[in-house]
């Protein structure tokens, strides 16, 4: 039965690729009708277990980040790619993985799963560890209110067999109950960078939680940040950018000591040197010569990170909104966000980029250009000055810049 | 001596759909005219004051609903008094429902509003999500987005804020929505609604400004290319 389902979702996974669909379900269907377990069978039987990474802001990059470093500690990781994140899809790069006599060569899953999807996924497959991130509003009009994002981030916790891994900083993952809890968590100097949801345009002081983590971010200097673990302080020259992919880098460090407590932590952090952040998240390419960062924002407490970390004087600055549904249709969220730091901005665009000009205006922040196409936009963003330039994209505007991009169409 | 105090009632628990963009547009085209504005932010245990010009409150979650529930309950007397006196405001989605009668819950529980606005509110099946566009005599076209489960009914003598274009408005059946009683405004549009509706935002402003001197016929005019362009593209985008 098993081989026999391998075997067929094999075959419609190359008949689709052959259409030159990508169409990452199809074949997770058909196996999914065909042998019901087939999910449960193949990774419960890991010798490490499987990890399920959720919530709102840093899966992906997170997600990345904890694969990488066990894969330098010699671990043959599975982790499933962007897009593929709900069971069918998890399923579909099993079935592109493992060999046709039902051999699964890992030893340990990663998987990056979004709070509903997490779910489901644990109702069919058993989880050893899961590691929640935090809980932010993040399209309102898919997932509802951010106190039942919470309560599904519960259940995620409830099925973990091993361990949970929380952000001791978020106060409603701090919240989640499970039998074997370990925290990560900011020093009081840094949380101030952090908005929470409850206090996005709030300036009141913050302290971090007292609750005792098994990693901490305790400065960011530049690219060097120090972790500290168990009392001690390990430095490291990190290639992630942004002082909240330094702060998922001690997520993924506190897991890896959960799950693999014999490392040694400095090592661990001393592995982190080179691993970079994922795509559209702070990645870099050139347009017209001059060096370009793309920068995912999809909910307020995203942007205003990204605003806190990426905002200065030396960079132009473009932002591309979109409404799409994978965005969210509703973007008051943009008037959750403080943008009076950016004072200047090159080029709105997008769907709705005249939604963010008009937020700018009330923010008093100039405007130079406002232009709906993505392709035109970039066009005079690229000879907007020989500075460095930034791009904050919500997610369809990120895709699409990237493939104009790839597409040197505007070169 | 400010000209104008806008009061902002709960702006840490009723603030999840962007809320503080109104806030944030009566009080720039305030400024932009030359007045002074003061924003009084009313949190959990204060008092509110005696005289404010222009009353605030946004939405938020049933957790927050129910932690400002008794803080409204105690201001109640108070806010009605400010309303039935012509202060202008708007309250959007949680508090327009808390300023109507009662709701009920899909446990047939009734929590009781302050009854400022004669409107009650019953739970519904599912939430009505997505763009919304209404019509009304004073404001002409108004766009925004609506994200709500209550369904809200209007006393028999209760005048609509709009008229529905798209969407679904106070309950979905009636083409209701909002309620407008005397200056007062209760809406579900958020969006937020102030920016990409100046003329609304402009009658709050003119209201608070004339109850003070009514000699002042009308505002200086603005210019609102960016807020008219974004209102059209919100117009047409779809559900």
């Amino acid at each position: 039965m098993e081989k026999l389902s391998i075997a067929l979702g094999k075959i419609v996974q190359s008949a689709t690729r052959l259409r030159g669909g990508g169409g990452s379900a199809l074949p997770g269907l058909v196996v999914e009708r065909s042998n019901p377990d087939f999910l449960k069978n193949t990774l419960s039987k890991l010798k490490h277990g499987l990890i399920v990474v959720s919530g709102t802001n840093g899966k992906t990059t997170t997600t990345k980040v904890v694969s990488e470093l066990l894969a330098k500690q010699g671990l043959r990781v599975f982790t499933n790619k962007t897009g593929s994140n709900f069971v069918r899809g998890v399923i579909s790069e099993i079935l592109a993985n493992i060999k046709l006599n039902g051999k699964f060569d890992y030893d340990i899953a990663v998987l990056e799963l979004d709070e509903a999807h997490a779910v489901k996924f644990c109702e069919v497959c058993p989880i050893d560890y899961a590691l929640i991130l935090n809980v932010q509003r993040d399209q309102l009009d898919r997932f509802g209110e951010i106190d039942h994002t919470a309560a599904l981030l519960q259940k995620v916790a409830d099925h973990a067999r091993r361990a949970v891994v929380l952000n001791r900083e978020d106060p409603r993952v701090r919240k989640i109950k499970s039998q074997h809890v370990y925290y990560f968590g900011l020093s009081d100097q840094l949380i101030q960078a952090f908005p929470s949801d409850d206090n996005l345009l709030d300036a009141n002081q913050r302290h971090a939680s007292k609750l005792s983590a098994h990693c901490v971010l305790e400065s960011l200097d530049g690219q060097t940040a120090q972790y500290k673990i168990n009392r001690h302080s390990y430095q490291c020259q990190l290639s992630l950018k942004g002082i909240y992919n330094a702060y998922n880098a001690a997520a993924a460090l506190a897991l890896c000591r959960v799950v693999m407590p014999e490392l040694a932590p400095a090592k661990l952090v001393a592995d982190l040197a080179d691993i970079n952040s994922a795509f559209g998240r702070g990645e870099s390419f050139q347009i017209n010569g001059s060096e370009v960062e793309l920068l995912l924002v999809k909910n307020p407490s995203a942007f205003q990170l990204s605003l806190n970390s990426f905002v200065d004087r030396k960079h132009d600055y473009m932002i591309a909104i979109n409404d799409n549904v994978a965005d969210g249709r509703d973007v008051s969220w943009l008037w959750n966000v403080d943008f009076s730091k950016l004072q200047h901005v090159e080029v709105v665009s997008g769907i709705r980029a005249t939604d963010m000009a008009l937020r700018l205006k009330y923010d008093t922040c100039s405007v130079d250009t406002v232009e709906e196409d993505l392709a035109r936009a970039l066009k005079v963003f690229a000879h907007s000055s020989d500075k460095p330039k930034r791009i904050f994209a919500t997610y369809t505007a990120m895709l699409e810049i990237r493939k104009i991009i790839s597409g040197k169409s505007i070169l | 001596m400010s000209d104008l105090t806008i009061l902002h009632l709960y702006p840490k628990e009723m603030n999840l759909y962007g809320d503080h963009g109104n806030i944030l547009a009566l009080k720039r085209r305030a400024e932009w005219r030359g007045y002074q504005v003061k924003v009084i932010e009313h949190h959990l245990g204060d008092t509110i004051p005696k005289h404010v010009d222009i009353v605030f409150g946004g939405g938020g979650q049933d957790s927050g609903q129910s932690k400002i529930e008794q803080d409204l309950r105690n201001n109640a007397a108070h806010i009605k008094e400010l309303i039935d006196q012509g202060t202008p405001g708007l309250v959007v989605c949680g508090l327009y429902q808390l300023f109507g009668e009662y709701f009920q819950t899909n446990d047939q529980q009734k929590i009781q509003g302050i009854g400022a606005l004669r409107c009650h509110t019953i739970a519904g099946p599912t939430r009505l999500i997505g763009n919304i566009v209404i019509s009304s005599p004073e404001f002409g076209e108004i766009v925004g987005y609506e994200n709500h489960s209550g369904l809200t009914q209007l006393a028999k003598d209760s005048r609509p804020f709009g008229t529905v274009v798209q969407g679904a408005g106070n309950n979905g059946t009636d083409l209701t929505e909002g309620i407008l009683y005397k200056n007062f405004i209760g809406t579900y549009l958020h969006g937020p609604i102030l920016p990409k509706n100046p003329r609304v935002a402009d009658f709050l402003i003119l209201k608070a400004l004339q109850r003070k001197d009514p000699s002042i016929k009308r505002l200086k005019a603005l210019n609102d290319n960016v807020e008219l362009h974004a209102h059209s593209v919100a117009a047409n985008r779809p559900r």
